[in-house]
Formats: C-alpha cells, sequence, structure tokens
C-alpha cells in the first residue's frame, strides 16, 4: 500500500506529461488527479490504522529496491513508516489532491496562453511529479533518499514558479528560488557528509542509534573544533533553513508567488516549505543532542515569525500577504521543533496545511473571479458576488487567527485549527525558554497575524468596491472543482486541531504512544481516564504523573526522539493562565486595530503609513533584504562573474588556449619542420644531440653510485 | 715494457690516429689511403694475438679488395667534397662542443672502468678448445658449430646486400639491340627469305 | 643440434622459401611469377603464424642460449606474421598498378621478417645485431625500390646512413656492455648487471638503447621516420609502420628484461624519457603535415612514445600493455593504410590530406570506417585505440610513474586534434574533386574489418589480453 501511495503519482505524471498526445487533455489530467486521490486515500487508510505499538522500535520499512552500494555506503530505497511519515503522507497527498482539483478550474483559460496551446497536461504532470518527489522525501528511510526528494521538489518547485515562461518575473522568481535553495542545500550536503563520515551510514535506524556518541565526538571543521552533533544539527538546519524559507534565506518565498495559484498552495504553503520543519523533526535523535543547534533554530524561528508578520502587515498583493504569513507560520514551527516539541511542530504543520492551502485557494478563487487582478487595493465589496469562497477565506482566517474558546477543555481545547496548535506552540514557548524572547517575539507575530489576516479580509470583502469597475461587475463564483476543495478543506481548517490535538499534544503519554517511541506500546495507558476529564488542572496532573514515569527513550525508536531530560510537553500544560490567554489577547487586538482601520476609518491606515514613513517603506520593502542580498551577493557575484568570463575565461583561458593552440603549437611545428630539413647531417646530429642528452643525463641522475 | 706491448701500442696508436685522419682528411682519396692504413695496423694487433688467419683476411679482402674498389668509387664520383665539408663546417663548433662533452664522459666511464664479478677472459673464448688447432680450423669449429645460428644469418644478411645491389641496379634496357645467340642459331633459313614478285606501278 | 635446429624451423623454413622463391624466379618468369610468389609468401606467413600460434606453451632455448623461444617471442612473431601477410596483400594491387612488382620483394620481405622473428627470439647481442641487421638491409633495399623515383631512392639512402649510425651506436653500447659482463649472452649479463651497475655498462645501455630507439622511430632518433614514409612507396611505407615496429619493440623489450632485468630502474629513466619526447613530438609536428604519410609517420612516432611508456614501467603489467598496444596499434595503421593505398584521383594516387575533403559525400563507408579508424587511432573511446592507451598509462601509474602517464595524457589531447582535423575535412570540409570510386576488395575489407574489429575488440579485445599477459610474465621474471 505505501508503494502505491509513493508511486502513484509518478505513473499520473507519466501518462499524463508523456501520454495526453496519445489520450486527449483531458483524460490526462483526469488520469493524474485520479491517482492522487487513490494516493490521497490509502494515505488515510494508512494514518489512520498506522498502529506504532504494532511494530517493533515504532516504524517499518517497505525496501523496494537496492540502490546504491559503494565501498561500506550502502542504502535502499525503502520506505519508513512512522507516525512522522504517516503524517506528512496525508498533508501532502490530501492537499496534492484536492489542488490538482481546483487547478481544473483556476487553469481553464489562463490568459497566459494562447488558444490551442496545450499548458493543462504539463502542469497537472509537474504537480503529480511534485508530489511524487515529495513523498519520496517524506518517505525516506535514509539522508541519500531524502536529499534526492530534496533536489526532486526543488526541480519541480523550479517548474512550476516559473511555470508562466512568458513572464520574464516567474523565469526570474524561479531562478531565485533554485539558488537561494542551493545554499541551503549546500549546508544539508555537508550535513549528510558530516554524518555519513561520521556514523559510516546514511540509514536512520543505523545513524539514530549513534546519535548519542556523536555528542561527544568533535570534528574539526573550518579551522576549529566543533560539538559533532552541534555542527551537523546546524549543517542540516542550514539545508531546512532554504527549503522552508527562514530568515535570511527567506527571500525567494515572497517571489515564488509568480507561480500560479495551486501551486503557490501546495507547494509554497502545505507540503515543501514545511520539509525544512520536518526534517528537523525526523533529526529529532541529532537535535536532542544538540542544545546549541536548538537554541539558533528557535531563535531563528521566532525571529522569521515575527520579521515575516510584520512584513505581512503593509503587503498590498493577496498572495504576497499570505506568502508572509507563510513565512511567518513556519518560523512557528521551526520555534516548536527547536524546543524539543517536535509532535508540536508536526501538529502546526499538519493544521496549518489545511487553512493555509485553504487560505491560497480561497485567494486563488478571489483572484479568478477577479480576472487575474492580485491587488488588494483593487478589491473590495467582493462578499456577496463570490460567497462561497467568503465563508471559506473567512474560515480560513478564523483559523490561522487563532480563534477559539481559551481556557475550555473537554478533551482538548475548543477552537479553530490555528488555535490549537498556535497555542500549544506559544505555551511551549513560554515553557521552554522561560517566558523569554521566543514567547513574546511569537505573542507579538500573532497580534501580526490577526491584523494583517483580518486586513486582507476586510480589503478583500469589505467596503466599497475599487479599482476597475468592469471587473467588479464581471467578478463571478468559482465552478464547483474550485469551491468544493475549499470545501474540504474548511473542515480540516476547523476540526483539525481538536480532532488530532491527543496524539500530537495531548500528553506525553499519548504523544509516546502514537509515535511509538517505546517498545510494546502498553506504556500510560492508565491515563486514558484521566486524560477526558475536561479540566485543566486535571490535564496539568496528568502530565505531571506523566512525565514521572517515563521510561527512557531508546535511540533510534518510533517517529521522534524525546530526549530523558526533556520535559517539554509536561512544562507546556503548566504554564499560566495569562500564557495561556495571551495569543488570544493577540488576536483580539489585532482584529480590533484592522477592524478600525479598514471598516471603521479607512482614511487611517493612509495617516498611519504617513506619521510613521521610514518605518512603513521599511516594512513595505520586505526590511530592505532584496537590496542587502542585490548589493552584497548579487551585484558581487555578477562582477565576479563578468570579470570571470571576460577576463577569466575569454581573455585567459580562450587566449591561453588559443594562444596555445594558434600560437605555440604551430610554432613548435614549424621548429619541428624546419628540423625536418632533409638533409642527412641534420638529421644525424639530433641522433647524436639525443644520444649526448642521455649519456649526460645518466652521468648527472644515473650514476647511481 | 717488452717487445709485444710496445709493438701493441704502436700498432693501436696508428689506428687511432689513422681513423682520425679517415675523417679529417680534405682529398677524399687521401682518405681512403689512410683507411688501409688503418686496416694494416689493425691486421697487426691481430696478429699480435695470435689471429693470424684473421689478420690475413683484413689485408687480403678489406684492403685488397674492397678499399681499393672504394678508391676507384671515390674517383669516380663527381662530388664536390669541399662543397659539402662548407657546408658541415657551418656545425663544426657545436659538433665539436657535443663531441668534446661525449668523449668527457666517456673518459669518465673508462676512467672508473670495471668489470662484472670473476670477469677476467671472454668466458666464451675461454670455452673454445684450441690446443694444437690452427686458425683456421678453430674458427671452424666455432663457426660451424657454436656459432652455427650467426653464421647462416650472416650468410642471409648477404644475400639480401646481394639482392639488393642487383635489383637497385641491374637494368634491363628495352630500347637497344642485344644479341640473341640461342635465335639466331635456331633460326630456320628457309623461313628467313621470302621473295616477292613485285608488280609494277603497284608496290606491295 | 638438431633439438636446436627444429626450435629454428620456422626461420629456416621461411629462409628457404625465400631462396627458392629467388631462383625460381630468377630462372623461370622473372617478374611474371611476383604475384604469386606474394600470395605464396602471405599464405606462408598466415600458415607460420597459425604453426607458431598453437605450438605450444614451453619456452626453449637454442643454440646455448643464443635463441628463445617463448610465449614473449611467440607473440610477437604471430603479430609480425600476420601483419606482415596482411600488408603484403594490401601493396599488391598498388604495385601491379604502378609497374612496381618486382619478384624480390615477397622474397626481400621473407628475409626482412626472419630478420625480424630472429631479434624477438634473440638471446645473444650478437643474434641481436644480426636479426636487426638482416631486418634492416632488408627495408633499406625495398624502400628505394622504386628506382627510378627521386624521393624513393632518397628515402633508401637516408634510411641506410642513418640506419648504419644507429647500428653504430648499438655496436658501440654491445661493446662496452661486453666489456663489463665478459659476455654476449643476455643470461650471462644478467647475472653480471646487478645492484649499483658501473658508468661504462649504463653508457653501453644508453647506447644500445639509442640504436634500438632509433628502429622504434623514438624521438630523437626518429628523423629517418617522415622522409622515408613519405619517399618510400606506399605498400612499403604500411610495411615500415606494421611489422618492424612490434619487432623493434619486441626486442627492445628483451634486451631491457632479459639482459637488464636487474637494473630496472637505470633505463627506466631512459625509456621514460623517449617516451615523452616521442609522444609530443609526434602529436606537435604532425599537425602542420599535408601529406597524409608523413602524418601517419608522425602518428606512429607517437604511437611508439605510448609504447614505450608501457615498456617504461618495467614491470609485467607494462610489457602486457606494451604488446596490447602493438597488436592494436598494427590492427589500425594497416586498416589506415588500406584506405591510403587506394586513395586514386582520376587514376594517379595522391596522398593530400586535402584530398579526403567531403569524403563522407562520395564514400560514406569509407568515411565511417576512416573516422572510427581515425578516433582509435587518437584514442577516443570506446574505440580499441583508447583501451590500449588505457593500458599503458594503467601501467605507467602502477609503476610509479605519474608524471608519465599525465605527459601521456597530455600529449594525447594534443593529438587527437590532428586526428580530428581529418575527420572535420571528411565530414565538414570543402567540396572537391572527389577521390575514385574503385577500390579493391582486399583492401575494403582489411579496411571495414580493422575499422570493425576497433569496435567489437572492446568487449575483450579478441581475448589477446590474456596471451599478452602470459607472454610478459615470460618476461619479466
Amino acid at each position: 500500500m505505501e508503494t502505491i501511495i509513493l508511486f502513484a503519482p509518478l505513473v499520473g505524471a507519466l501518462i499524463c506529461g508523456f501520454g495526453y498526445k496519445w489520450i486527449g487533455e483531458t483524460l490526462a489530467m483526469w488520469v493524474a488527479t485520479g491517482f492522487l486521490f487513490l494516493a490521497a486515500i490509502l494515505s488515510w487508510v494508512v494514518f489512520v490504522t498506522f498502529d506504532a505499538s504494532a511494530h517493533d522500535g515504532g516504524f517499518y520499512t517497505v525496501t523496494i529496491l537496492r540502490w546504491i552500494e559503494s565501498g561500506s555506503l550502502a542504502t535502499d530505497w525503502a520506505i519508513r513508516m512512522d507516525a512522522l511519515t504517516a503524517t506528512m503522507l496525508i498533508v501532502v497527498t490530501t492537499v496534492s489532491a484536492l489542488v490538482h482539483l481546483y487547478s481544473f478550474g483556476y487553469m481553464d483559460h489562463d490568459p497566459q496562453w494562447r488558444d490551442g496551446e496545450s499548458y493543462k497536461p504539463r502542469f497537472f504532470a509537474y504537480l503529480s511529479f511534485f508530489t511524487f518527489a515529495m513523498l519520496m522525501l517524506v518517505t525516506a528511510d535514509n539522508l541519500i533518499q531524502m536529499f534526492f526528494g530534496w533536489e526532486g521538489v526543488g526541480v519541480a518547485s523550479y517548474l512550476l514558479i516559473g511555470f508562466y515562461w512568458r513572464k520574464p518575473s516567474a523565469s526570474a522568481a524561479a531562478m531565485k528560488a533554485f539558488v537561494v535553495n542551493r545554499v541551503g542545500d549546500f549546508g544539508f550536503a555537508l550535513g549528510i557528509f558530516g554524518i555519513f563520515l561520521l556514523t559510516d551510514s546514511v540509514e536512520f535506524a543505523v545513524i539514530f542509534e549513534k546519535m548519542p556518541e556523536l555528542a561527544d565526538t568533535t570534528v574539526r571543521f573550518l579551522w576549529s573544533d566543533w560539538n559533532a552533533a552541534n555542527l551537523i544539527a546546524f549543517l542540516l538546519f542550514i539545508g531546512a533553513m532554504g527549503k522552508s524559507a527562514q530568515l535570511l534565506l527567506h527571500t525567494w518565498l515572497p517571489d515564488a508567488m509568480e507561480g500560479p495559484t495551486p501551486v503557490s498552495a501546495l507547494i509554497h504553503a502545505a507540503t515543501m516549505v514545511t520539509a525544512g520543519v520536518f526534517l528537523v523533526c525526523r533529526m529529532s535523535p541529532l537535535m536532542e543532542f544538540a542544545p546549541q543547534a536548538m537554541e539558533f533554530v528557535v531563535f531563528l524561528g521566532a525571529t522569521t515569525a515575527f520579521f515575516a508578520a510584520t512584513v505581512g502587515l503593509v503587503q498590498n498583493d493577496i498572495k504576497r500577504v499570505i506568502a508572509y504569513s507563510t513565512c511567518s507560520q513556519l518560523g512557528y514551527m521551526f520555534v516548536a521543533a527547536g524546543l524539543g516539541v517536535y509532535s508540536v511542530a508536526m501538529f502546526h504543520l499538519l493544521t496549518h496545511a489545511f487553512f493555509k492551502a485553504m487560505l491560497f485557494l480561497g485567494a486563488g478563487s478571489v483572484i479568478h473571479a477577479m480576472h487575474h487582478e492580485q491587488d488588494m487595493r483593487n478589491y473590495g465589496g467582493l462578499r456577496k458576488k463570490i460567497p462561497l469562497t467568503f465563508w471559506a477565506m473567512m474560515i480560513g482566517t478564523l483559523a490561522i487567527t487563532g480563534v477559539g474558546i481559551p481556557l475550555l477543555y473537554v478533551g482538548f481545547p475548543v477552537g479553530f485549527a490555528g488555535f490549537v496548535s498556535k497555542d500549544a506552540i506559544i505555551e511551549s514557548a513560554y515553557a521552554g525558554t522561560a517566558g523569554g524572547y521566543a514567547f513574546w517575539m511569537l505573542v507579538v507575530a500573532a497580534l501580526f497575524t490577526s491584523f494583517y489576516s483580518w486586513r486582507l479580509m476586510f480589503m478583500t470583502f469589505y467596503g466599497t468596491p475599487r479599482g476597475d469597475k468592469h471587473t467588479h461587475e464581471h467578478a463571478h463564483e468559482s465552478p464547483l472543482v474550485m469551491t468544493a476543495p475549499l470545501g474540504i478543506l474548511a473542515i480540516g481548517a476547523v476540526f483539525a486541531g481538536m480532532v488530532f490535538y491527543g496524539p500530537y499534544f495531548g500528553s506525553q503519554a499519548k504523544v509516546d504512544k502514537f509515535f511509538g517511541t517505546h517498545e510494546g506500546g502498553a506504556h500510560g495507558e492508565h491515563h486514558a481516564a484521566t486524560n477526558v476529564i475536561p479540566l485543566i488542572a486535571q490535564a496539568h496532573a496528568a502530565g505531571d504523573k506523566d512525565h514521572a514515569e517515563r521510561a527512557p527513550q531508546k535511540a533510534g525508536h518510533g517517529g521522534i526522539y524525546i530526549g530523558d531530560d526533556n520535559t517539554m510537553i509536561h512544562d507546556a500544560h503548566v504554564v499560566p493562565k495569562w500564557v495561556k490567554v495571551s495569543p488570544f489577547i493577540a488576536m483580539l487586538l489585532g482584529f480590533a486595530a484592522a477592524w478600525v482601520g479598514y471598516i471603521k476609518r479607512p482614511e487611517w491606515p493612509k495617516a498611519w503609513a504617513e506619521a510613521a514613513q521610514p518605518l512603513y517603506l521599511f516594512l513595505l520593502n520586505k526590511w530592505y533584504f532584496d537590496e542587502l542580498y542585490d548589493a552584497a551577493f548579487v551585484k558581487p557575484a555578477q562582477a565576479i562573474g563578468r570579470f570571470l568570463w571576460k577576463k577569466g575565461d575569454e581573455a585567459t583561458i580562450d587566449g591561453g588556449i588559443n594562444g596555445l593552440a594558434m600560437g605555440i603549437i604551430p610554432f613548435i611545428t614549424r621548429l619541428a619542420g624546419r628540423a625536418q630539413s632533409g638533409y642527412l647531417f641534420h638529421y644525424a646530429f639530433a641522433m647524436v644531440i639525443g644520444i649526448v642528452v642521455l649519456v649526460t643525463y645518466m652521468t648527472i641522475a644515473g650514476g647511481a653510485k | 715494457m717488452s717487445i709485444a706491448e710496445i709493438t701493441f701500442y704502436l700498432f693501436a696508436i696508428t689506428t687511432v690516429t689513422a681513423g682520425l685522419f679517415v675523417v679529417v682528411a680534405r682529398n677524399p682519396v687521401h682518405s681512403v689511403l689512410w683507411l688501409i692504413l688503418t686496416f694494416l695496423s689493425t691486421a697487426g694487433l691481430f696478429v699480435l694475438v695470435g689471429a693470424e688467419f684473421v689478420a690475413m683476411l683484413l689485408v687480403i679482402v678489406y684492403v685488397g679488395a674492397v678499399a681499393v674498389l672504394f678508391l676507384f668509387v671515390v674517383m669516380m664520383l663527381d662530388i664536390d667534397f669541399a662543397a659539402l665539408k662548407a657546408e658541415m663546417a657551418k656545425y663544426v663548433p657545436l659538433a665539436g662542443l657535443i663531441g668534446v662533452v661525449l668523449l668527457m664522459q666517456l673518459a669518465l666511464a673508462f676512467g672508473v672502468w670495471e668489470t662484472a664479478d670473476g670477469v677476467s677472459t671472454a668466458a666464451n673464448l675461454g670455452a673454445i678448445e684450441r690446443g694444437e688447432m690452427e686458425n683456421t680450423a678453430a674458427l671452424g669449429m666455432i663457426l660451424y658449430d657454436q656459432y652455427f645460428l650467426l653464421f647462416q644469418l650472416s650468410g642471409l644478411i648477404l644475400l639480401v646486400a646481394m639482392i639488393g645491389a642487383i635489383l637497385l641496379t641491374l637494368r634491363h634496357r628495352q630500347d637497344i639491340k642485344r644479341q640473341n645467340v640461342l635465335a639466331q642459331m635456331y633460326r630456320d633459313p628457309a623461313k628467313t627469305m621470302e621473295i616477292k614478285d613485285v608488280k609494277p606501278g603497284q608496290g606491295l | 643440434m638438431s633439438a636446436d635446429l627444429n626450435i629454428i624451423l620456422p626461420e629456416i623454413l621461411l629462409s628457404l622459401f625465400a631462396m627458392g622463391a629467388l631462383l625460381g624466379a630468377v630462372y623461370t618468369g622473372k617478374d611474371k611469377l611476383a604475384l604469386p610468389i606474394l600470395w605464396a609468401t602471405a599464405g606462408l606467413f598466415v600458415a607460420m603464424a597459425f604453426w607458431i600460434g598453437v605450438s605450444g606453451d614451453t619456452d626453449r632455448m637454442a643454440f646455448g642460449g643464443m635463441f628463445t623461444d617463448d610465449a614473449f617471442s611467440r607473440f610477437a612473431k604471430v603479430t609480425i606474421l600476420l601483419s606482415a601477410a596482411a600488408v603484403l596483400l594490401l601493396g599488391q594491387d598498388y604495385m601491379t598498378r604502378n609497374d612496381m612488382l618486382k619478384f624480390e620483394y615477397p622474397v626481400l620481405v621473407t628475409l626482412a621478417v626472419v630478420g625480424m622473428m630472429t631479434m624477438v627470439s634473440a638471446g645473444d647481442l650478437m643474434v641481436l645485431y644480426m636479426g636487426l641487421e638482416l631486418q634492416s638491409l632488408a627495408l633499406y633495399v625495398v624502400a628505394s625500390m622504386r628506382r627510378d623515383n627521386l624521393r624513393s631512392t632518397e628515402a633508401g639512402l637516408k634510411y641506410f646512413v642513418l640506419g648504419a649510425l644507429s647500428s653504430g651506436l648499438l655496436l658501440y653500447g654491445a661493446s662496452l656492455t661486453y666489456g663489463y659482463a665478459g659476455t654476449t649472452n643476455f643470461a650471462g649479463i644478467i647475472a653480471a648487471a646487478e645492484g649499483d651497475i658501473s658508468l661504462g655498462l649504463l653508457f653501453g645501455l644508453v647506447f644500445m638503447a639509442s640504436g634500438l630507439a632509433f628502429k622504434v622511430s623514438a624521438a630523437p632518433f626518429h628523423m629517418w621516420t617522415p622522409d622515408v614514409y613519405e619517399g618510400s612507396p606506399t605498400p612499403v611505407t604500411a610495411f615500415f609502420a606494421t611489422a618492424p615496429k612490434v619487432a623493434a619493440m619486441g626486442l627492445f623489450a628483451r634486451v631491457v628484461h632479459d639482459a637488464f632485468g636487474g637494473v630496472v630502474a637505470d633505463w627506466q629513466q631512459i625509456i621514460a624519457l623517449l617516451a615523452v619526447a616521442s609522444m609530443f613530438l609526434g602529436a606537435i609536428a604532425a599537425i602542420g603535415q599535408t601529406d597524409i604519410k608523413r602524418l601517419m609517420a608522425y602518428s606512429s612516432i607517437a604511437h611508439m612514445g605510448f609504447a614505450l611508456m608501457g615498456l617504461a614501467a618495467g614491470t609485467a603489467a607494462g610489457v602486457q600493455g606494451m604488446l596490447i598496444y602493438m597488436a592494436i596499434y598494427v590492427t589500425m595503421n594497416i586498416g589506415t593504410f588500406a584506405f591510403i593505398l587506394s586513395m586514386r584521383r582520376d587514376g594517379r594516387d595522391v596522398t593530400d590530406i586535402a584530398a579526403l575533403n567531403m569524403l563522407s559525400k562520395s564514400h560514406p563507408t569509407h568515411a565511417l570506417a576512416l573516422l572510427v579508424l581515425l578516433f582509435s587511432l587518437a584514442g577516443i573511446p570506446p574505440m580499441l585505440g583508447f583501451f590500449g592507451k588505457l593500458y599503458v598509462l594503467q601501467a605507467a601509474v602502477d609503476a610509479g610513474l605519474f608524471w608519465l602517464a599525465v605527459l601521456g595524457v597530455v600529449a594525447s589531447v594534443i593529438g587527437a586534434f590532428y586526428y580530428l582535423r581529418l575527420v572535420y575535412f571528411m565530414y565538414f570540409g570543402t567540396e572537391g574533386e572527389p577521390l575514385d570510386q574503385a577500390m579493391p576488395a582486399i583492401q575494403w575489407v582489411a579496411m571495414v574489418g580493422c575499422a570493425a574489429i576497433m569496435v567489437l575488440g572492446i568487449v575483450n579485445l579478441f581475448g589477446i589480453e590474456g596471451l599478452a599477459a602470459a607472454a610478459a610474465e615470460t618476461l619479466v621474471r
């Protein structure tokens, strides 16, 4: 079954991409979509029936083929199935299947293409190929396979961002995404090399068991000694930073919005960009032994969450707002992962996939309705025109801003998906940093999130229509193929948080059970009764007891590794009440500000912007990262490139080769030709000289006495 | 120093000096004459080591036949040796230098000359049981027994030389008349002459 | 004695055949018999090759160690005989056409082959010299066989004079060696020359190596090669480029291993220097050539450099590589000369490179076969020539001569240029007057067959790898 899930998208991609000429466009697209739905359904079956305790070590492996054997480097192409993989499977296949379906509507009659041009099967083939690569990444049972998936999604992302190749900006964005990701991949590759160097293996099952030793190893790298675990964790995280668009390597993500909107929903919201989070969680056995690297992850995640939220405040392009929102939410996930609550990171990844995909698809629906107009300043009052989209977007906004009922606990907190998972992260952040930097950054980011999300809603759906009248008059609701996915995702956005609260954040015991961290899985079952009691205090007690009895986890066991002194899940449950309420309050504040600014007093934002002109410009220009990079890297690189091209390549190498080939060699040839004079005594002379040289050489060098 | 040694050095020095003059003599005829002197003194050296037969062969074959042939060839050839030498003279300084270098190195080698352990006389020659045998007989023993292969190969080389000489020089000229004795002898007189009756004014 | 004669029976038979053919032809049909004699000679060569090839695998000595019959000599002899037979047949049409086919030609070739066979079997400095001279003298004669042609006679004369000089060097070296070791027998020399050897013996080695280098036309003793290749009748050139090279290489290997096997480090340097000089000179000087025969001369100089590289390794692997290289080299050259022999325009032979212009249009098959052969000569994978180079490079690297291998690669890159230039002419050149269509069947078969070997041989090199290894094993102990 796992094999079918993995290969169905590939088969779909191949049939659709290469076969559409024979089977027709429509059928090709349906084949690709059908295969993905098959994969999605099977994924859910796998997820629901997955029982970590039934397998030795909490995971099982499906070997597909013997892959690489070279010296001590031996890897299979195999599927590693554990809770982590199962989670990613449903995220990837579900969103992908829905995006396929959605694309039928969205990609129809795309103005980027001329009449009669066949672009849709290609698009579907790319989407399916992407899905395959992503599945390869998440099902990997070794680092090499993961790296291939990692690069596979990179390629697919490149192809899809640049799908509108007639637009120069799309091509540039595709290139940028690719190049920036190379920086991250370099770190990732170095990390893989380091792991192979130190453990002599790339297979997760093997390297995880060796991780504790790594913590006591020192390696020499770049002129100084490092703790091996920290160094490798850091290198791997650089890879994650690139793929997940964390600060410093985030610049490609907003630009990637040049791709078609379904792509943004699938790749740049739900799946590929979360690969970094997945990587950190997957490498949890390593991360647990790398405290310094983890601190860095927390710091960077929190900073990214804050930074992206601030930029999101002032963007006008509807997709860019959501893109920065994604960036910010990824920061949340990294904070959770960095704190050691990997399950929470995965939890937010899961819920985020639903509501963010929905927001993107909703935005796509708006864009579709508005004839590919993306500037929110030209929207307004669309609520009546596209009611289904409006409601979907509303649910998405409620989810991302974290609307719920604080402090109520009925076996799980009550609220939209984002409420449950984001609060879990913020509580963890408080517990993990003792109310420090990360916590406050996240709370502020939550406020901003609320503001820009509501700002988006208000600017788009409320107020008076702005912009081109004609466009507004012709705004129409999207077809069923586009609204149906929105509906499905809406269900997820509402309920995912509450349904999956237990296995990801309910209590240490439940997490342990779900991720199969301990042999047998019987551990912690006696808590089942206490956990349903709808009182927070008792939840605390449960958490308390829970950890006291937690047996040390064997390295390499289960989907994630939770170190012996890692009591984060428990700690996060016993934070003060004001901490638990704080994100809610932040959300309310943000909502209020947005309401005032865009419903009550629409003229205020302008005044704000003018009052704080430098700040506004600073945010509008995304903290000037692009300009900074342009000046610091792109320009010098271009200069170096031009120098190497003109001076290095053309002058030195071409010149040298040409000089050698056209100048020196013919010269020597002529010389040899002149020596070949035809005169006998010249020839004899040459022979005598030859023998004298040899004899002299022997006298000097060979007379080995 | 015994008489034999004095004689040896006399012949040896003569050989080397004459050899040198073969090369440097301006007149090619002189060169050939110097060559003859070289052969003669070499023959003397052979006599000293008791190889009278070889010595006589040298005198008869080389001096008597080869050198004289050379002399004829050199005299008949119309080659301006002076011009050739002038052309080569350009290289004399360089050639001289190289020659000196080579000579010095060879001197170096001969200065520290040594032989392998246990080599006092030529090992193979010691195997020949000469006894009271004469020179010719001893040579025959070696040539037809121990050095049979070499002897036959020498024969082949000479054969090749002969074929080559004929191939490269013998010409059957087609444009000259030759006397064919057999054809003349077997001629049938009856067929040699035919009488035609030529009618006036018609021709044949 | 009869046992000894038994061992040299192939040589005896060939000599008797040569003398018989000579007598027969002189007293009967003379040049009218040339063609039958030529065919008979070729047939005899093939038969001898077959006989030697299957004559068992024992190592035997004859005439007190003067003559060796071992796997090495057998490998070399088979190669010599087969290539000589092939070249004889290839040139037959050309010689008939140009009215050069004299009955002495096959006879001289036979005697030259006897010399070559003696060379590769030599176990004594004197036998070495006899074989060498027998071969050389015959070659001098055939080089100037077209005696009315100024170039041909000039070629023969140059070859003769320089050959005499090289013989002098060789003899001088041999006398120094004899002076040191007290014997001319290889077995005796190798026993004497061990460890630190005296400068005198070292010089003897150098002089002998120089004399042999002349025969394999290694730089800087190569000067005769281009002139002689160009001046000689093309069939003779083809002959020069094949069998004598194998024989001289075999002799070289024999001397350095059988006689000087104890002082590998000493001669290694000499041969490595010769190899480098040859590879580079062959590669660079060939670039400016416009005559394809001259080009082939430089090509063979470069190839000899590579073969010498295998020898310079001083190991069994090196000798094996050298033998394989020579076998491949000979095959490539037979194929290429088969084409060169067929180059005619308006009934006249041409050897100008420009005549190849747009060969692909007028003779697509020929162009393709020649392309394969040239690629192989250049050492471009997957042609067999590449594997030949690979073998010797591998041997050099394994022997620690890394610098030599690197220089070899550089030289082969430079050398690839002129082969590719020919290919360029054939496929992208300017349209010119095309060559004549006709090509004798033998030449066609030889050319296409050799080209096919270049491609098919990569499977297992037709098994010569093992034979060469066995041959090398007997030489390098």
